[in-house]
């Protein structure tokens, strides 16, 4: 437990390590995330219009 | 030329499909073993002690910064004289990621200026030149949003993009030309690196993480904005009843 709290203070400028760290962790997950989801909700709001568009309506009334 | 060729924007999704569970995994292998040699298996500095640890994250976002914004230029030319869509696209989707990377150099530089130079900023050549980078990064994001055209956004953002890039090379050398409180190139110099290999591992893994990562996040931008495009495009057919004018296309950019 001792050996850890050593590392973890990291000769003393154990703050500043650790928030270089955490902010490159954050901002990059943070990224990946706002990335992600503005994809997948562009990719569903695409997926509705695609389905409405009259062509494919029409194509679907055939088929039924 | 083969840009051309993905000029077609469900050419380009095609290959981007193939490429991202690479990147992702690139990514995650390299961030691994990365920091496991940044913050376990690397020794200490014999003068900075534990603090050289930060060079591992701050090195490699600089260098991110740098070529973030070289890519977005060169792209942002290439949709400006070819009037490539897709390179558009690109330079539209990596400008976030630039700014991320350039504020993440900024901060940890701040974070190991502290303790090593007993201030958290000084107005420093090198300094300035790469908060400069991060403000032309905010102002290109802010222009190629700020009309209602997207491709007109996408010009006046391009010829930003392309004046700015002279602040790439003042980066770079900035060191050199002027006297600065900020090191001079140790790693990318003629003549080798000046640093020892226990160091430079997991400098150039964790290098090598930041690149998959931008490459990852980047296609899924893309992806994110092609569609965009798209949806721009339908909604203008059900409105006219035919089909979307020129500039309305995805091919064209989109917000």
């Amino acid at each position: 437990m001792e050996t850890l709290w050593v590392y973890l203070q990291m000769g003393g400028h154990g703050g500043f390590i650790w928030a270089s760290y955490g902010a490159v962790l954050v901002i990059l997950f943070g990224l990946w995330l706002i990335s992600r989801r503005f994809a997948g909700a562009v990719q569903t709001e695409l997926a509705v219009l695609d389905r409405d568009r009259p062509h494919r309506q029409a194509r679907q009334n055939r088929e039924t | 030329m083969i840009f051309h060729k993905y000029a077609n924007p469900n050419r380009f999704l095609k290959l981007a499909t193939t490429i991202q569970p690479w990147a992702a995994g690139a990514t995650g292998l390299f961030f691994v073993t990365g920091l496991y040699f940044a913050l376990l298996a690397s020794p200490g500095d014999y003068q900075q002690g534990e603090t050289v640890r930060i060079m591992y994250v701050h090195v490699p976002a600089a260098w991110m910064a740098m070529f973030c914004y070289t890519a977005m230029a060169m792209a942002a030319a290439v949709g400006l004289i070819w009037k490539h869509p897709v390179a558009d696209l690109a330079a539209r989707s990596t400008a976030p990621i630039g700014a991320c990377f350039t504020f993440l150099a900024l901060f940890t530089g701040s974070l190991w200026g502290k303790p090593m130079w007993g201030t958290w900023w000084v107005w420093d050549a090198r300094l300035t030149s790469v908060l400069i980078l991060f403000f032309l990064y905010l102002g290109y994001m802010a222009l190629a949003n700020a009309f209602d055209d997207p491709a007109r956004g996408s010009k006046a953002a391009a010829i930003l993009a392309l004046v700015g890039a002279v602040n790439v090379p003042v980066i770079k050398f900035s060191v050199d030309w002027w006297n600065t409180l900020h090191q001079p190139a140790s790693v990318v110099k003629i003549g080798g690196p000046a640093i020892h290999s226990s160091m430079l591992v997991p400098l150039i893994l964790m290098a090598l993480a930041f690149k998959a990562y931008y490459i990852w996040v980047l296609l899924i931008r893309i992806r994110g904005e092609i569609n965009a495009g798209k949806i721009r495009a339908l909604r203008l057919r059900q409105v006219h009843g035919g089909p979307p004018p020129i500039a309305a296309r995805p091919s064209q950019g989109v917000n």
